[in-house]
């Protein structure tokens, strides 16, 4: 196939997802999401936008038009480093480093996220770690990353291991909390009120269409 | 004076520098820091990607624990970690915010036999040493002045940004007024708050090396011997791949990263080992007189 037959270039109204960016919004705050200007001022301050695919800007306005395939698979959310300076900077106060963050999560939620991609591979293990022991060992989760990811880079970085290591700053010790099983109960409680709301929202929308009919 | 303090996992680990000389420093000053007993991560991990609501209730069951710790009725809890920080202020202005947040929260805890009366005050270091110490006391005690050093006073993305209101957002100064207050000059550095690529440089090399780079790269230009920092993966970032900016830009890019607090205690002649010196890749001490010697 050439290049053009496989990156779909035209993009059809009808074939925009327009639940998408109601369903974004519904994140705290997630209503600023309308209030955008498109004014860019995003893009220009983001030390990152060179590299993004999609500029913040852009993704913005892909979002509320319903672009969500382009968006959920964009390196632009996983390029965002979270250093807020387009927050603090956006004339209409929109937390585009939150859209970001929601972004990501509907990017693992939909299984979408790019399978070796180092980013999003260090996001989950860095929970699982947490969920596990209630604290995170950034040396063992580097490691577990380098493995899952490009092995390779386990030795070129050996050498700062070893500087590291000789100067007491690479443990290989687990961290953990006390109080593990406090740590499950309350993760668990968020998974069952997300549950219930889910079913609330289910409710909601089968009450309304059935008073449609 | 005492205070609460929350470490973070960063700096049990990797930059454990940052714990022994905040801890050395405000030993030296007579406050006493109490650490948080049992404490988790604080959630960035979780908010990374995962599961928001998640982060927000790692970190709520922290601020749960020191509101039972703190004796008085509105306990400070201290975090140097930038990203700790953060994520502990952010928890709470989400739970001020959002009913929903707050909700589902306050039910989490519950289930976890636990609760928050929103009662903590969450202050980085920084804050507390301008803010409560003072400078006019911190300069009193000064015992080797830092004199002839220039800094450069790096305060990273996420300790201004965006919820903190004890320094201005886009051009902070707090640090820049202690450094002053130990002797030391202050290079003027407009690059103080952009990003040094945060945990892109374990995952994207390529991308987090250049950002890491320019930050030196300028602060050398601007003639500063040393570059002060207040975040651990700021540190990390700018001190641990200078070797890798080096081979990749083709010219050397040697300067000594360390922690304000390092500063802090060595001016106010805490011993060089407990203030975690002897773990920096790139050494760097004071010679006698306060001048500047790095190998
Ligand atoms: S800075 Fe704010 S208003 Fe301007 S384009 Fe970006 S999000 Fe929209
Ligand atoms: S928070 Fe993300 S999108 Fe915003 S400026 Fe920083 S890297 Fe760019």
């Amino acid at each position: 196939m050439r290049e053009w037959q496989s990156w779909p270039r035209f993009r059809y109204e009808a074939e925009l997802d327009l639940r998408f960016p109601e369903e974004v919004a519904s994140m705290p705050g997630g209503r600023a999401l309308f209030a955008c200007i498109q004014c860019g001022t995003c893009s220009g301050t983001c030390p990152l936008a060179t590299y993004m695919d999609y500029s913040p800007r852009k993704i913005i306005a892909m979002t509320r038009a319903g672009f969500k395939e382009e968006v959920l698979h964009s390196f632009t959310i996983w390029l965002c480093a979270s250093c807020y300076a387009c927050a603090v900077e956006c004339p209409r106060k929109i937390k585009i480093t939150d859209f970001m963050a929601e972004l990501k999560q509907r990017a693992i939620q939909e299984g979408v996220d790019p399978k070796r991609f180092p980013v999003a591979v260090l996001a989950r293990e860095f929970f699982e770690a947490v969920r596990k022991r209630g604290r995170s060992t950034e040396s063992l989760l580097v490691l577990r990353l380098y493995a899952k990811t490009n092995p390779v880079q386990i030795l070129s970085q050996a050498l700062l291991g070893w500087r590291l290591l000789r100067k007491g700053r690479f443990s290989l010790r687990a961290e953990s909390v006390k109080n593990r099983q406090q740590i499950e109960q309350l993760l668990r409680a968020v998974d069952a009120a997300k549950a219930t709301a889910f079913i609330d929202k289910l409710a909601r929308e089968v009450r309304r269409e059935v008073a449609y009919r | 004076m005492k205070y609460l303090y929350y470490p973070g996992c960063s700096l049990k680990g990797t930059n454990r520098a940052y714990e022994e000389s905040v801890l050395a420093s405000f030993h030296a000053l007579n406050i006493e820091l109490e650490e948080l007993e049992d404490w988790n991560c604080c959630g960035a991990t979780a908010y990374m990607a995962v599961d928001e609501m998640k982060s927000f209730a790692l970190a709520a069951r922290n601020l749960a624990l020191a509101e039972r710790q703190g004796q008085d009725g509105s306990p400070t809890l201290i975090a140097p970690c930038s990203g700790c920080y953060l994520v502990l202020s952010k928890t709470q202005h989400y739970m001020e915010e959002y009913s929903e947040v707050s909700r589902t929260i306050d039910g989490a805890l519950q289930a976890a036999r636990l609760s928050y009366a929103r009662t903590v005050h969450v202050r980085h270091p920084l804050d507390i040493l301008v803010n409560e110490i003072g400078i006019p006391q911190i300069s009193s005690k000064v015992q080797r002045p830092l004199r002839g050093l220039k800094v450069a006073c790096y305060y990273g993305c996420q300790i201004v940004r965006p919820y903190a209101a004890f320094d201005d957002q886009v051009n902070p100064k707090t640090m820049d007024h202690l450094m002053r207050a130990l002797g030391a000059e202050t290079v003027d550095w407009p690059l103080k708050t952009r990003c040094c690529g945060g945990s892109l440089m374990g995952t994207l090399p390529d991308v987090g090396v250049p950002l890491s780079y320019i930050l030196l790269k300028e602060a050398l230009k601007r003639g500063a011997h040393v570059v002060a920092t207040a975040c651990p993966l700021c540190q990390f970032n700018l001190e641990c791949y200078q070797d890798k900016m080096s081979r990749q830009f083709q010219e050397r890019v040697e300067i000594p990263v360390v922690y304000f607090t390092q500063l802090l205690g060595l001016a106010l002649g805490v011993p060089e080992r407990q203030l975690g010196m002897h773990r920096l890749l790139v050494p760097f001490t004071l010679a006698r007189g306060g001048a500047r010697l790095h190998a």
